[in-house]
């Protein structure tokens, strides 16, 4: 994906507006392909798509309602325990994993964002943190039943069955990945779907100017609800594909530093255009996995390049570009 | 029946009375103007009235339903739309984005994920419609945070149009504005209220907009009602003579 192509693609007028898209779904599709040319392997580009989905998730609230989470490792995190526990002591089927872990993260989001949705600015963030660690402590003491400081084992992503059809993602990470892919793109699908709705504009309204959006008739509170319970479901799925993706749960998925580095990659991918957030998680899970590699302090590392892209590009990695190619 | 109807209404911030028991009554289909000098309290007054804040006493009236406790948005569902003092508009959105959000949450599509082929060409025509009243057609694409500030607060108009309020409460509509902009924002004023018989409630400070157009003319000063009635009244009551008008020139 040579620079020059983003930017003619972004630079283009509006009836062009599915090349960006395009180039994304060419590139994921045809990863397993290239990425060994590159030194890539599978599981990493899987590890890109579930923080890319988490970081887009977190992108639907704080790109598009203008409401910033510092928890929402949290709701990663009850996906990633949603769908080990089920595999671990319900069953051993992986879609039924998927659905238990979206439907506890997105759940708990939704009762929880009832009572946060009231607040604002750095009393929301407060109060998503404050929630989010809860979640941490319980995984973290409840030894007998999540496996405690040492994380849930014991349970493996099982081969997707449709009749006769058995797809080996248990054993085959290319056919992983790309079921990891199917989920990402009916996720953001879906995502992108509600942003050019009426809905979705009432968010952006929201964003915009939240007190021309109560004048216009908005409950502005109610729509700050639903953007967050819905990107909770997201957030979510991202954490269900975590857990089949390393046949483990962690508690560190649960913590507030996790949600520090979600929000990274999406300001630093650019939370004003869709795809941003997948390109900040991608430069920062593959910077992640090079650079730890080589030193202890790759998160210095990363810190220095958000500072930076902060700095000089403050709508992002691909802000710039768009904002390049608006007129 | 009256459109609006205010009994008593007072508000106060610590041992500030902004608002101190005003009472006003708007026919429907009438221009009332609300003139006073700064800090009279006729934006505290609109704040009431729209349900910025509740009241510390009295009530709010639309068409005889008491609406005192109901919220901004519950109100505006019954009708009413307003403008603020200081432009309030979806800055990064286009002129039409801005206007087609209003017209979408005014036709209850707030909640909808989809809307059907034949709504979403209601809401484009509608769109389109209500920037032509305001001028905006030629402007519809650009990023209204770009406009000069006449074409934002025309703009923000246009927005509380595709509400189709039965209730305008517009606050300083030419504030800030050059001659050939408040001539222009008072040229639909009165087509609103002239041709489509919209029934406004105007804050405004330049005169000759206010006794060109306004029906009746209610003036508050330090918070309380100081006079009521007509322009002709109005210009020859010595009170406001002596508060208000000739303190302004
Ligand atoms: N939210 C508020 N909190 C405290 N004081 C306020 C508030 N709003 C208005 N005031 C005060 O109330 C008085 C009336 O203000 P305002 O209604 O804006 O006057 P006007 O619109 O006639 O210029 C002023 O003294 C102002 O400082
Ligand atoms: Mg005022």
């Amino acid at each position: 994906m040579s620079t020059t192509t983003i930017e003619t693609v972004l630079k283009a007028p509006t009836e062009r507006r599915w090349l960006p898209a395009a180039i994304v779904w060419v590139v994921l599709l045809s990863a397993p392909l290239w990425l060994p040319l590159v030194g890539g392997y599978t599981a990493l580009a899987s590890h890109v798509l579930v923080m890319g989905l988490v970081a887009m998730a977190l992108n639907f609230l704080l790109g598009f309602t203008g409401v910033m989470s510092f928890g929402h490792a949290a709701y990663f995190g009850l996906g990633v325990y949603g769908a080990g526990l089920t595999l671990r002591y319900i069953s051993n089927s992986t879609l039924l994993a998927l659905l238990f872990g979206i439907l506890l993260g997105g759940l708990v989001g939704t009762v929880l964002g009832a009572l946060i949705a009231r607040r604002r600015g750095v009393y929301f963030a407060m109060v998503t943190i404050a929630f989010g660690q809860i979640f941490y402590y319980i995984a973290y003491s409840w030894n007998s039943f999540t496996g405690g400081y040492d994380g849930l084992r014991g349970f493996s992503r099982q081969p997707l069955h449709f009749g006769p059809l058995v797809i080996d993602i248990q054993n085959n990470g290319t056919l992983f990945y790309y079921f990891v892919l199917a989920v990402f793109a009916i996720c953001i699908g879906l995502m992108a779907f509600l942003l050019a709705s009426p809905f979705g504009r009432t968010l952006i309204a929201v964003r915009e100017n939240q007190r021309r959006a109560r004048f216009l008739g908005i409950a502005v509170d109610r729509h700050i609800w639903l953007s967050f319970s819905i990107s909770c479901y997201f957030a979510a799925a991202a954490g269900a594909l975590y857990a089949l993706l390393n046949n483990f749960a962690d508690p560190m998925s649960l913590h507030y530093s996790l949600s520090g580095e979600i929000v990274i990659m999406a300001v630093m991918g650019g939370m004003r255009s869709f795809w941003g957030p997948l390109v900040g998680a991608a430069v920062f899970v593959i910077l992640q996995d090079y650079i730890s590699s080589m030193t202890e302090n790759w998160m210095s590392c990363i810190g220095l390049l958000f500072v930076l892209v902060v700095m000089f590009f403050p709508r992002g990695l691909l802000g710039v570009l768009q904002r390049r190619g608006s007129p | 029946m009256n459109m609006l109807e205010v009994r008593n209404a007072t508000k106060t911030f610590g041992s500030l009375v902004a608002v101190n028991g005003v009472s006003l009554s708007v026919a429907a289909g009438e221009l009332r103007a609300i003139i006073g000098p700064n800090g009279a309290g006729k934006t505290t007054f609109f704040n009431l009235i729209t349900g910025f804040f509740p009241p510390t006493s009295g009530a709010i009236l639309v068409e005889g339903q008491d609406i005192t406790r109901l919220s901004a948005q519950e109100r505006v569902k019954l009708g009413m739309a307003r403008t603020f003092q200081i432009t309030e508009i979806f800055p990064e959105l286009t002129v039409h984005e801005n206007v087609r959000i209003a017209v979408e949450v005014g036709s209850g599509f707030a909640l909808r994920p989809w809307i059907g082929r034949d709504a979403a060409a209601t809401v484009r025509r509608a769109t389109e419609e209500t920037l032509g009243l305001c001028g905006l057609e030629s402007k519809a694409g650009r990023s209204v945070g770009e406009l000069s500030h006449g074409d934002q607060r025309a703009a923000e108009i246009a927005m509380a149009l595709a509400l189709k309020p039965r209730l305008l409460l517009l606050d300083e509509p030419t504030a800030g504005m050059g001659e050939q902009e408040t001539y222009q924002i008072a040229g639909l004023i009165r087509r609103l209220h002239k041709q489509s018989n919209y029934t406004i409630v105007l804050i405004e400070h330049d005169m000759r907009v206010v006794f060109n157009l306004a029906d009746r003319i209610t003036v508050l000063d330090q918070g309380a009602l100081l006079a009521d009635g007509t322009p002709q009244q109005i210009s020859e009551n010595p009170a406001v003579q002596a508060a208000y008008l000739g303190t302004a020139e």
